[in-house]
């Protein structure tokens, strides 16, 4: 069944500038070449700090947060893609994410290639994605498009491609970023039915979106983030009214300064 | 400097750190990248079928520009040398054959991380999945190479023999050593953004340094007594040995066991080596790249 334990999980972004990503001035450094003074200290972003999440079977979450609160981050690390620098996440579950729009496709190939390769990246087998190509097709409602190279896409139907992947492989968690908000509201209504399906069907779903109505139609529960931190959680109504009355915009953190990683 | 930095990082998040840095974990990395064979099998093929997507000659166009070089080559290094066609034509090839597979999984290792970021930072996978796909990559090029191989048997025939089949677990060592090597590179390449050009240039220099184009037996037999000793000291070269496991059996040359033996306790020294980065910077790699 699944379920997403985080305890105190925390994310630290190491931003090298030109000296810090050199091998060659760090070795000048260990070997006491003078390399000025700040050779070592490496500016840190804190992403994420202090997360503490506990999500079951059927919990359907909404992330809201100015940009650069952390929601893509968060959603990275649930997927596994980033190991958290301090705490712990542990996710149980099979995980499809759909972040940017287009994500990991290569525009130089079909859709219909670029179908497959998503599913095998997602843990299926090129046989299981042949199977269920045809049902892909029918949903996206891409058509002749499908044999097309991706570049030809724009990023609706990009987004429509990957949700149409995600969608269709019984994933256990699914976890969206705000791109799937480019495709159109037709499409979105059709999408909606088949997310919710899955969600009561399998399991998780993590939805990070500056659109309330989205949110509505897709979550029950909210999460706002702020600074990285969780500034509130619970039914998503109340969040969502909270965060809407914040009063004036957030006011941006300069990165954690040198001497740490 | 990494070793400061890893310092103050333990020191603040000890719980976390340790349970990335786990010999487990390194070793599940690479045991499902293996697994998605199907994943990195497709990209493989992929790779190969972008490059040549464009060119007439389609999949034809790989092995025609390594028989186009090393002919070129063959010829005017044999006319330079003053040795018999025969004799260095195939030599070249070979050794071109071999170096494109262990120059290119060195190279291209180096951007092996760098060069996936977007599929990285978007799909949850295993680490070595890119390196495999790498690996399987040069090895299909280097099977279209051996096309060019055996038509070159028909026109220069080799005295080859049963013992000629030493080749294929040479190649198998060569795949091995690639990979540990593309890894290592990879890793260390996307922490520190300068190596990868100056493994370009190395990698450049040691086509020179290696007997590809020149051959080391005929300086090694050569009167001239300073000549020789020179060439003794190519022995140094790991690549030499790794190119004359493969080379001696594809020309139907006597076994050699001293080049199998530096190949070995390279490999594992490299293995064992890749091994601790890897346990050690496995979870960093999606933070740096
Ligand atoms: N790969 C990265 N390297 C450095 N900083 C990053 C990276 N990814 C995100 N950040 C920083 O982390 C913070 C959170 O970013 P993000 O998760 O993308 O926010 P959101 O999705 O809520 O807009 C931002 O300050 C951003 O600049
Ligand atoms: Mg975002």
């Amino acid at each position: 069944m699944a379920s997403i334990e985080v305890r105190d999980a925390s994310v630290d972004f190491p931003i090298f500038d030109a000296k810090t990503r050199s091998l060659k001035k760090a070795v000048l450094g260990v070997v006491g070449g003078r390399i000025g003074p700040n050779a070592s200290k490496v500016v840190v972003v804190e992403a994420l700090r202090g997360i503490t999440l506990d999500l079951q079977h059927g919990a359907r979450v909404g992330l809201i947060g100015h940009n650069g609160a952390g929601k893509s981050t968060l959603l990275r690390l649930l997927s596994g893609i980033y190991e958290p620098t301090g705490g712990t996440a542990s996710v149980q579950g099979r995980v499809a994410p759909v972040f940017d729009l287009g994500v990991g496709m290569d525009p130089e190939i079909s859709g219909y290639e670029n179908i497959i390769i998503r599913g095998l990246f997602l843990g299926m087998t090129r046989k299981q994605m042949d199977e269920r190509v045809g049902d892909i097709a029918t949903f996206t409602e891409l058509g002749d498009y499908l044999r097309l190279p991706l570049r030809t896409y724009s990023t609706g139907m990009r987004v429509r491609l990957a949700l149409g992947v995600v969608t269709s492989i019984d994933p256990e968690i699914l976890l969206l970023d705000e791109g799937i908000g480019a495709v159109d509201a037709d499409f979105l209504r059709k999408a909606r039915g088949r997310l919710t399906d899955l969600v009561d069907r399998a399991g998780l779903l993590v939805f990070a979106s500056h659109s309330d109505d989205l949110l509505r139609d897709l979550c029950d529960t909210g999460i706002w983030l702020e600074h990285g931190q969780i500034r509130m959680q619970g039914p998503l109504d109340e969040v969502l009214v909270a965060y809407n009355n914040r009063g004036p915009g957030p006011k941006r953190r300069p990165p954690a300064g040198g001497g740490r990683r | 400097m990494p070793a400061q930095v890893l310092s103050t990082a333990v020191a603040r998040t000890p719980a976390t750190l340790h349970r990335s840095r786990s010999w487990g974990l390194a070793f599940d990395d690479l045991a499902r990248g293996w697994r998605q064979q199907e994943l990195w099998g497709h990209l493989g093929w992929q790779d190969i079928k972008q490059r040549y997507r464009r060119s007439v000659l389609g999949p034809l166009w790989i092995t025609i520009s390594m028989a186009v070089t090393a002919i070129a080559l063959g010829v005017l290094y044999a006319g330079l040398f003053g040795n018999r066609l025969e004799e260095q034509l195939p030599y070249i090839l070979i050794g071109f054959i071999v170096w494109a597979f262990i120059g290119s999984s060195i190279t291209e290792g180096a951007m092996v991380f760098i060069a996936n970021e977007r599929l990285i930072k978007h799909l949850p996978a295993p680490i070595s999945v890119h390196v495999f796909r790498l690996i399987w990559r040069q090895t299909l090029f280097f099977g279209h190479n051996l096309l060019v191989y055996a038509v070159m048997l028909v026109v220069f025939p080799q005295p080859l023999s049963l013992a000629s089949l030493a080749a294929v677990p040479a190649f198998a060592l060569l795949m091995v050593n690639g990979f540990w090597a593309a890894l290592l590179v990879g890793i260390v390449s996307t922490r520190f953004r300068d190596l990868p050009p100056v493994t370009v240039s190395v990698v450049q220099l040691m086509f020179f340094m290696t007997p590809i184009v020149w051959i080391y037996e005929d300086l090694l037999n050569s009167t001239n007594e300073t000549i020789a000793s020179r060439a003794r000291l190519a022995e140094l070269n790991p690549f030499l040995h790794y190119l004359e496991i493969i080379r001696r059996p594809m020309l139907g040359e006597s076994f050699e066991l001293r080049h199998w033996v530096v190949v070995l306790v390279i490999t594992v020294l490299g293995w064992a080596l890749t091994l601790v980065v890897l346990r050690n910077y496995r979870a960093r790699v999606s933070y740096w790249v």
